[in-house]
């Protein structure tokens, strides 16, 4: 399935996206390492769904304006993107940064939202449960824990070692840090409001998560009013990449309901 | 030309061998490898240094801010200054610097540096850093908004300084219902501003700005490197802003050490600066120097390249070779600050005469053979010793 980029402006904002497929709307946001490595689950979902990958402000293609601060002006862009595009019944899928986004469009407004899928979300904060900071560490560390299989982490902090002077993998650690440098990835606000989430919600984790631990999964089941929980079996934080066809199995089952 | 004594307070007792099990002695070095028993010894002892620097007839004693390391001992550098304050006469104080972006609320900083200048009768020159990469993990500050908090509180603390409050400063980071601090400053119409760099085009350019033209000082690093920068103030005053910058604006920040011959100072020096550069110097990982947004893409692939082949292992062979620091006799180390000033005409030498693990003996004595041997030829140097600056043509389009 093809994908063709756009581009809208938004308020100043110039937000690049992929778009291929056909069906309901789904929108994927994705995680501190942006689109550069293309997930391959995006082609699945293309299949039955017409998919919208944005880089988000400051990410690849998508410009950062000087009113861009933190992920809550990230979620009402993204909430103005949709009108903007005229979607409704959106599906919304989020991985690690992304799935705080989400999370902060979702407590703002569910009008055009169908349902929230959350991957390895951040967001939130739990007592006594660190994650690790990916900012203390080598990118080439960074992607060894990110992965549950040593060797595929060996094959990534390889990538990993080979990319991080270039561009984009520049931009995005700025970018990431923009975001989550302070409180690391959480908004202390959005605990208290999540139960403002009232679309149906899947909470997919890897049972191997070394940056965002699995307690962190079953907060975000306990928070969250009737979602459901997937835990992926010999996987880390990174499970749409490392087990592809468990998150896309698990995840087209949700949604058909 | 101004000779300023610079001290960066280590903790010179630490066990060495924690380089092994930890990699870095900075955020992640658990702080119970610090003895306060000790500590307060070399807290004496450094300020001693200092005091006798200032009566040696230097021009300025200097401290400075880090945080969470044995690297540095002064996260208040206004501590050390006050302790200096009341036991010196003559001699400027320099805070080289404080990190005022750091804080949330950086008029507490504005409001201390104005009583040392009062209590001194405007000796202070404070330095505005934005601190080190991993001050913005020990802070949690947002790396990424580090440029646009520094500058913006140092528009808010220099309005403080010199305009007539209450009033009012409604910023982007800073948003002060009043600004009225007492006391006001002693000098008028502000302490000189410093701007301490390891090097970057931002905080460079934005120094030479003609509303501001403060000292550039550049901090240990390659002299190949100092060369650059130092220049690059002058190209940029001349180029973009249309003025000739004035040589007492530039100033050079090195390590130090005079003995009886060449062969004795690299002896007497060489565990010590080698500790320096090895132990206390190195980071865990690239992102602890530079944090995502510290600096601008730029200027990050121009510090990563400087930074290669840095990491530990370093001998005083090459640090001398490289101009990184001064080493030797009497007769070398003036020829080569002479030679230096030739080629680069910085009107402000501030010297690390203390470095890494070198003990209270040789420390002394480093400071008394620089202060009679070297300095008196030194302060004789002045804008007539400087080959001169001339405008780099720009290679036609």
């Amino acid at each position: 399935m093809a994908f063709v980029r756009h581009t809208i402006d938004l308020n100043g904002c110039k937000l690049s996206f992929a778009r291929g497929g056909t069906g309901v709307p789904l929108l994927y946001l994705h995680g501190t390492d942006g689109l550069a490595e293309w997930p391959a689950i995006l082609d699945t979902l293309a299949q039955r769904f017409d998919v919208v990958a944005p880089d988000h402000p400051g990410f690849g293609a998508s410009e950062v304006p000087a009113w861009i601060d933190d992920v809550s002006d990230v979620a009402y862009l993204y909430l103005d993107a949709i009108e903007k595009l005229g979607l409704s019944g959106v599906h919304v899928v989020g991985q690690s940064l992304g799935g705080w986004i989400a999370l902060e469009m979702a407590v703002r407004s569910t009008q055009r939202l169908r349902s929230l899928t959350l991957i390895s979300a951040a967001g939130i904060h739990v007592k006594g449960v660190p994650k690790t900071d990916i900012f203390m560490i080598d990118p080439e560390e960074q992607a060894r824990l990110a992965y549950a299989d040593p060797n595929i982490g060996e094959e990534a902090a390889q990538r990993a070692s080979a990319d991080k002077y270039q561009d984009v993998a520049v931009l995005n650690r700025i970018a990431s840090a923009r975001f989550g440098w302070q409180p690391r990835f959480f908004n202390p606000r959005l605990e208290r409001w999540l139960h403002r989430v009232n679309v149906p919600t899947h909470v997919i984790w890897g049972e191997g998560d070394r940056i965002i631990p699995p307690a962190y999964a079953e907060a975000f089941h306990r928070l969250i009013p009737g979602s459901t929980l997937t835990m992926i079996p010999n996987a880390g934080h990174l499970p749409h990449l490392e087990r592809a066809p468990a998150v896309a199995e698990a995840m087209q089952t949700f949604l058909r309901n | 030309m101004k000779v300023m004594s610079f001290h960066l307070m280590p903790y010179a007792d630490l066990d060495l061998s924690v380089k092994d099990k930890y990699r870095t002695v900075w955020i992640v070095l658990p702080n119970s490898y610090y003895d306060p028993q000790k500590g307060h010894a070399l807290y004496n002892r450094y300020l001693d240094e200092l005091e006798l620097c200032a009566e040696l007839g230097f021009d300025g004693i200097c401290v400075n801010e880090h945080h969470q390391n044995a690297y540095g001992l002064m996260p208040s550098p206004v501590v050390m200054a006050s302790a200096l304050a009341r036991r010196t006469r003559d001699c400027r104080i320099a805070i080289l610097g404080n990190a005022f972006c750091l804080r949330e609320h950086p008029l507490t900083l504005a409001e201390e540096h104005a009583m040392l200048d009062v209590i001194t009768g405007g000796r202070l020159i404070s330095g505005f850093v934005r601190g080190v990469g991993s001050e913005y993990f020990s802070f949690g500050t947002n790396p990424v908004y580090s440029l646009e908090r520094h500058q913006e509180a140092h528009d808010l603390i220099v309005r403080a300084w010199t305009e007539p409050g209450p009033f009012a400063f409604e910023g982007k980071h800073y948003h002060c219902e009043y600004v009225n601090v007492w006391p006001r400053p002693f000098q008028q119409p502000h302490p000189p501003i410093w701007c301490p760099s390891m090097g970057s085009v931002e905080t460079l350019e934005w120094a030479a700005h003609p509303d501001r033209k403060y000292v550039y000082l550049q901090a240990y690093s390659p002299v190949e490197s100092v060369a650059r920068y130092l220049d690059l103030y002058r190209e940029v005053a001349q180029r973009r802003y249309g003025y000739e910058a004035s040589s007492d604006r530039i100033g050079w920040s090195t390590p130090i050490y005079v003995a009886e011959s060449d062969e004795q100072a690299v002896n007497e020096a060489r565990e010590h600066i080698e500790a320096l550069f090895n132990v206390f110097l190195p980071k865990q990982s690239e992102l602890m120097f530079f944090p995502p947004g510290y600096m601008s893409p730029e200027s990050l692939k121009r510090a990563l390249a400087a930074k290669r082949g840095h990491k530990g292992g370093v001998k005083i062979e090459q640090l001398i070779e490289r101009g990184i620091m001064i080493c030797g006799s009497p007769d070398t180390v003036r020829r080569r600050i002479t030679e230096c000033h030739h080629r680069m005409g910085f009107q402000e030498l501030v010297c690390m005469l203390q470095f890494g693990t070198l003990p209270a003996r040789l420390t002394e004595k480093n400071i008394r053979l620089f202060a009679s041997e070297i300095m008196p030829a030194v302060k004789a140097l002045t804008d007539a010793d400087y080959r001169g600056f001339a405008l780099p043509r720009v290679a036609a389009e």
